[in-house]
Order: C-alpha cells, then structure tokens, then sequence
C-alpha cells in the first residue's frame, strides 16, 4: 500500500482526467435472470483504488452539495485512494448510517453523480461515488471490526420512532449515537420499510439490510414489530401513557394509486406493493418452502417507469413470465428509475413500449385479466412537473393479450397515523405538514420526515429527512422549546 | 409474546383460540380484526376477534381449519407462539341506538357477529339474532348469541334444530309476516348468504352492512390485494372496511377474486398433509 500511496501522491490532474470510469462488474444477464441473488458483484479493490484516482479532490466539492446527507465524499475516496477502506467507512459513517443501501439504491445520477466536476467534462463521465460508497460499506462489513458496541444512555429519555423504513431507521442510529433511549414500532412483521417489500433481492439483497438493522440493535435501538401505530398504540399513548418525551413519524407513502379505469378489478392485476409484497417480503417465489402463493403466466405488462416500475417487471421476468414489458405513458427520456436499473432490465431482455396508457383491462368468464386495451399518446407542453405531457392520440386503440398487469404509477400517503392523530395538521394531499429544517409537525412533541411529509421520494432524501429530524429532536429535548 | 393459552375445538373443523396480546385486546372494538402469521415461513391470514379480556390481556379468536395455515394453527398446543400477531386492524363495527337491528350470523361469521350484537345490545337497541348452520352441531357459540341478544333465531339447513331453511328464511319472516319495523340489518357469513340478506333488504330499503372477508396480505391499506367494489368504487376492506354498506357491494367481483389462488391453496394442503401424514408415520 506504501507504493500505492507514493504513486497518487505523484498523480496529477491531467492523469486523473485520463482514467476511465470503471464499470460495475454484474453476473452475466443469462445467468442473473434464473435466481433472485445479487446482480451487481461490486468492486475489487483494484477497481475501487483505481476508480479513486479519479476523483481530482476539487477545491469546490459539488458532490457534497449534491448528496441529501453531505458525506464528505473527496475525503473518503481520498482514503481509498491511499488503501485506507476502514478510514474511509468511518468517514462516510460520520454522515450516512446507511452506506451499503445507499451505495445501491440511491439515483446517484441525479444527486452527487449529477453535479460532479469530472463529469461535466466533455468526454467524460462523473466520479463512481455510490460505487465506491458500496465498496467501502462491504469492505467494511466484511473486514471491520464491530464499531459499534452497545452506546451508553446519555439522557433517561424516549424517543418513539414510528415506521422501520430508511427515515426511521437513520434517525433511529442518530438519536441513539446521541446517547438516547430509542424504540423503533414497525407495523409489519420484518423491519426496512420499502427496503425490504419493495426493493427485491436482487438489487439490496436482504442480509446486506439485516446487517444494517442489527448494527442499530447492537447499539442499543430497541424495535418492535406488528405494531401499527393509530391502532395498536396512538402517537397521543406514546405521548402520554407509554413516557416517551417525543415522537418521529416515518411512515412513508405506502398506499397503492390505482389507474382507475374499468376492469382493475379482475383477477391479476396487483398493485406493484401487492406485486413485491408477495415474492420479496412474503418469499412466494419458493412457494415449496414458503406458504404466500403467486400465480405466474407468459405475458407480464408492468404499467410505469420509476424504480419500483423496474423493479417489479425484472422480479416477474425471475418468477417465470418470459414476456415482461414495461408500458410507459411518456418517452424514454421522462423515466424515473435509476439507469443501472434500466439497463439492467434491458439487458435481460425487457421490453419496453413507450407512449401507450391503458385504458381498460379485458376479462375472461372467470373474471381473469385476459387483455388490456391502450391507446398511442404523444408529448405537448410541460406539466407542473416540468415534464411534457402525454397526450391520447385519437383513433390509435389497440388490444395486447396478457395474463398479468402490474400497476406501478405511485403511491399516496396512508392514512392510519394522520387520520389517528389530532393536532398535527396535513397538507391538501393527507401528507404530514413538518418544517423542513426542523422536521417538526404542528403537534407538540412529534416530529415527521420521509415520504409521509413528501411524498414518495427517494431512499437517501428519507435518510436526510430523519438526520435533520434527529438533530432538531436533540435540541428540543435539551431545551424544551418548541 | 402471541402465546396460545387456549386451543380447544368447538365443533367439526372448528377451533376457538385464547391468544395472549395484551396491547390488542386493550384496543379491539366490535368489528376489527387481526393478521396472524404461524410460523416464520407462513403467509399473513386475518381473522375476525371474537372477544377480549382487557384484564387478562388475551384476545379470542374462532378459526375454521380450511387450508394449510389453519391446519398448522389447529395443531397447535396451548404454550406454543404464533410467530406474528397484528391488531386491532380495519374500522370499528358502527355502533349506536338504531332502534331494532337484526344481527345475523351465517355459519362461521358468528363469530364475527357476536361481538358487533353485544355492542347493539349494550347501547340500547332490540337486537333480533339470527344464526344458522347446516345441522344442529355445527351450530357455533349458541349461547353467547343468546347472551348478546335481545331474541335469537336458529335455523339448520335440515331443519335438526330450531327452523328448518336458512337464516334468509327467518329475516323474511320477520320482516313480511311479522310486518317488524327494523331499523339497520348486519350480516356476517359466506358471500351467498350475504348477497341473499342483501339483495331481499334492498326491496324493503333497510340499511344493511355487510363485513367483507376478500384476500389479505399487510391488511394495513399498503397494497391493495383486498379491494373491493362498493357503490362502482375502490375500496380497501382492510382500511376502509371490513364493513360496507352491502347495498353498494359488488358481490360478484367478491367471490371471484377469493378463488384467484384456489389452485395453490390446494397443493399447499395437499403437500403439507402429504409431508404431515409421513411425519407421523
């Protein structure tokens, strides 16, 4: 490593520019698509020191900026850059308590990717930072010793942490580091949130989260399953009866938005959540060893574009279907799925038809999905969300013969902890009103972040979210000013 | 945690279970229901609570064994731990002074009517039960009914114990015969009969809710796997329900997406019993 170390001291900028970016080694596509085990390999070492080098440790590091949490990442890929892996961990640590996940999961093209310097050269392609992230956090777990023994209990207080998704978790590890008394309440049976029901196997395979989660327990973070908080326990009992002096909701953005056109109603048609629900959190993809059941047929339309839209499509090419398509209302460019994502999709041979909407689903006599009937769009003017509007073309109508429909158009906020708590105030879409440089709701003593304050957003945004809500928890039950 | 501290079989095929789940049974009102999951490789099932003992913190539950996961919850002894126990889930059974309700409990859904009469009694309303079952010993919790009721009406399709036909029968009876002036209808059983209950009650435009019983998985409104159709719009029986204004319900639509996975159902049970019976070889 001396050598190493030496040799990049001497590197200059010209050299670095030179270096081209390293590619994440995947399993082969044939292979990949028979099983639901990781498909990204990750870096070897020497990819990662190399792809180091190039990072030119720029006097205005954008990249910080662009990461939601601001991980310092010049210094932590500088420490790979010298062999230092641990340093590096330790560093990234300092901000993201989440590394593993988020070095896969995160759309790094549209946060620290996007804004790096190398990358807005002509003829070249940002830094690999969540590659490097995910290097660093699996080295880590692979070589590390354990860091975190159990954390002293700085302060008698408690702290409810409502929801085990990417917010709550990321507060939970804050709160705890902070020195105190923590207790996690997860409605389902496993805790992750979407990370676990959601994201399938193959892109966060579920040991990698269930490290993460037993990093927190090893600290000190107690969690409680099946509990649904607004039914089991109220935010109020928490409050008031159970001594916990506050309260962060991370709930999320877990209910299903339907197309609403005739014939969503017929058999085989799932909701994405239903869709994941079954074959990640539920195991029905072994239904010998597993008791949830699935069906599986030939044709497998998935209607939308986002990560979750990828997600269950490639999950559906593993069942068994061996026509999975992706049918989007926009074009390609307007695609919201991470582009590691995309293209892995593509290489295993999903289709992808772009500019069709559906407009009702066709039935058998036994009320099973037999077709869908859609319609050709093209793009006008731009939308409130800047992205231009798909419009139906008329007379373009066709019918496709298809055995299963999954709807991946988004979520809306679900309704059980806002509607089971008065004084906390939500916006016109249900959302939880919460201050964003604060994170506190309307209600004394109950602070919110993530998806229930946003709407769906990302992995990293949600993190973010529950830092901000941690530190902000900290001065207020320091200093008991609202 | 979800330890069984009573499994006792109250007829063929049927189990009632005491399970302890102290923070539920403090919440559980008429109406709501749990999601169990058996063992650390089972699916999530709900099942309707039957009653509570908030001092002893324990929830009742009746269970027909039907498939694989009430056969493995049958044979479980007392002592032994569901993995899983979520609740108190959907929305509270409606419950106030009607005036007279007619509270009628199809086979199995007795259970599910119990509770829901008890409350109707407790606030003051004339609760005319009607329960049924095929013979006179399938006939379940014959006097909690009663208990909960301000009369009880039996019928047995063979006509072995009280009116011989079906619960229907009686409702009819009561309400063109008997000329009854009843105020709300609530119907809890297989969707036949509550289709019947419902289809007669709207001739005669008497409120009737029905309790849903379609395919669950979280049953906490994140998938939709139970919607429904109620009055031509989505409904999640889970969040929105499990009780529905049975004049608006798409029956049809029903009992079509509960047999989606019947098929699969089969060869669980049939591997499972298949794998039991070399066991106990």
């Amino acid at each position: 490593m001396e050598n190493q170390n030496k040799e990049s001291a001497l590197l200059g900028n010209k050299e670095r520019l030179k270096i081209k970016r390293h590619d994440m080694p995947a399993r082969n596509p044939e292979e990949r698509v028979k099983d639901f085990k990781e498909v990204a390999i990750g870096y070897s070492i020497e990819n990662a020191i190399e792809e180091a080098k190039r990072c030119i440790d720029c006097k205005v590091p954008y990249c910080i900026q662009g990461c939601p949490v601001s991980i310092d990442i010049p210094a932590f890929i500088k420490l790979i850059e010298k062999g230092d892996f641990l340093g590096a961990a330790r560093k990234i640590r300092e901000k993201s308590s989440l590394p593993a996940i988020c070095g896969r999961v995160c759309p790094q093209e549209d946060q620290c990717e996007k804004v790096c310097t190398i990358g807005k050269r002509k003829d070249s392609t940002s830094v690999a930072i969540g590659y490097l992230e995910r290097f660093v956090a699996d080295y880590e777990a692979e070589h590390g010793k354990k860091i975190n023994s159990k954390n002293k209990n700085l302060y008698d207080k408690k702290i409810a942490i409502v929801g085990a998704g990417p917010s709550g978790l990321a507060t939970a590890g804050e709160l705890r580091q902070k020195g105190y008394q923590v207790s996690i309440f997860e409605a389902l049976h496993e805790v992750g949130g979407v990370l676990i029901y959601g994201v399938p196997e193959f892109r966060l395979p579920k040991s990698i989260l269930l490290r993460e989660v037993q990093i927190l327990q090893d600290m000190g973070v107690e969690i409680f399953t099946n509990v649904v908080i607004g039914k089991t326990i109220t935010v109020d009992e928490l409050l008031n009866e159970k001594g916990f002096s506050a309260v962060f909701i991370g709930t999320g953005a877990g209910t299903p938005k339907f197309l609403n056109i005739p014939g969503e109603e017929l058999n085989g048609i799932y909701s994405a959540n239903e869709f994941l629900t079954r074959i990640n959190l539920m195991r029905a993809y072994n239904m010998n060893e597993y008791d949830t059941p699935m069906k599986c047929g030939k044709t497998l339309v998935v209607f939308g574009a986002g990560n979750t839209a990828m997600d269950a499509v490639r999950t559906g090419l593993r069942l068994g279907y061996s026509d999975a398509r992706i049918f989007y209302r926009r074009s390609r460019n307007e695609m919201t799925a991470r582009i590691d994502e995309i293209h892995h999709a593509e290489e295993e041979g999903i289709k992808f038809e772009f500019l069709i909407n559906p407009v009702r689903f066709i039935g058998d006599e036994k009320q099973n999905i037999k077709q869908v009937e859609c319609q050709r769009m093209e793009l006008g003017e731009p939308d409130e969300s800047g992205r231009r509007r798909p419009i139906p073309i008329k007379g373009s109508e066709f019918v496709t013969d298809i055995d299963a429909a999954v709807i991946a158009i988004g979520t809306n906020v679900n309704p059980i902890v806002p509607s089971s708590t008065p004084g906390m105030n939500l916006n016109k879409w249900g959302y939880i009103i919460a201050d964003e440089k604060t994170g506190k709701t309307t209600k004394k003593g109950v602070f919110a972040g993530g998806d229930i304050v946003t709407g769906a957003a990302t992995v990293i945004l949600a993190m973010g979210a529950g830092k901000i809500a941690a530190e902000s928890i900290d001065e207020y039950l320091k200093t008991s000013i609202w | 945690m979800y330890e069984i501290i009573e499994n006792k079989s109250i007829g063929e095929g049927v189990n009632i279970y005491k399970i302890n789940a102290p923070d539920i049974a403090a919440k559980a009102l008429p109406g709501q229901f749990i999601i169990i999951r058996v063992h650390k490789k089972g699916e999530r099932i709900p099942i309707t609570i039957a009653e509570t003992d908030k001092n002893y913190g324990y929830i009742t539950i009746l269970v027909q064994t039907l498939g694989k996961t009430t056969h493995l919850l049958s044979e479980m002894q007392k002592g032994e731990k569901l993995s899983d126990v979520v609740g108190p889930l959907g929305i509270p059974s409606e419950i106030e002074n009607f005036g007279t309700v007619v509270c009628i409990g199809g086979g199995f859904g007795i259970a599910a009517v119990h509770p829901i009469a008890k409350a109707l009694k407790n606030v003051g309303n004339y609760v005319i039960s009607i329960t049924g079952a095929r013979r006179k010993d399938l006939l379940l919790m014959e006097n909690e009914m009663r208990n909960a009721s301000s009369e009880l009406l039996i019928a047995t399709d063979d006509g072995s114990y009280g009116t011989k036909g079906f619960v229907t029968d009686i409702l009819k009876k009561l309400i063109v015969d008997d000329k009854k002036n009843i105020d709300r209808v609530i119907a809890i059983g297989p969707v036949p009969m509550m289709k019947a209950v419902s289809d007669f009650t709207k001739k005669y435009d008497i409120k009737t809710i029905v309790s849903l019983n379609p395919i669950m998985i979280d049953g906490t409104g994140m998938c939709g796997a139970c919607r429904v159709l109620v009055g031509g719009k989505t409904k999640f029986a889970c969040v929105d329900g499990p009780d529905f204004d049975a004049h608006q319900v798409d029956f049809e639509n029903l009992v079509n997406r509960q047999r989606f996975y019947k098929d699969e159902e089969k060869t669980s049970y049939e591997c499972h019993q298949k794998e039991h019976h070399k066991e106990h070889q």
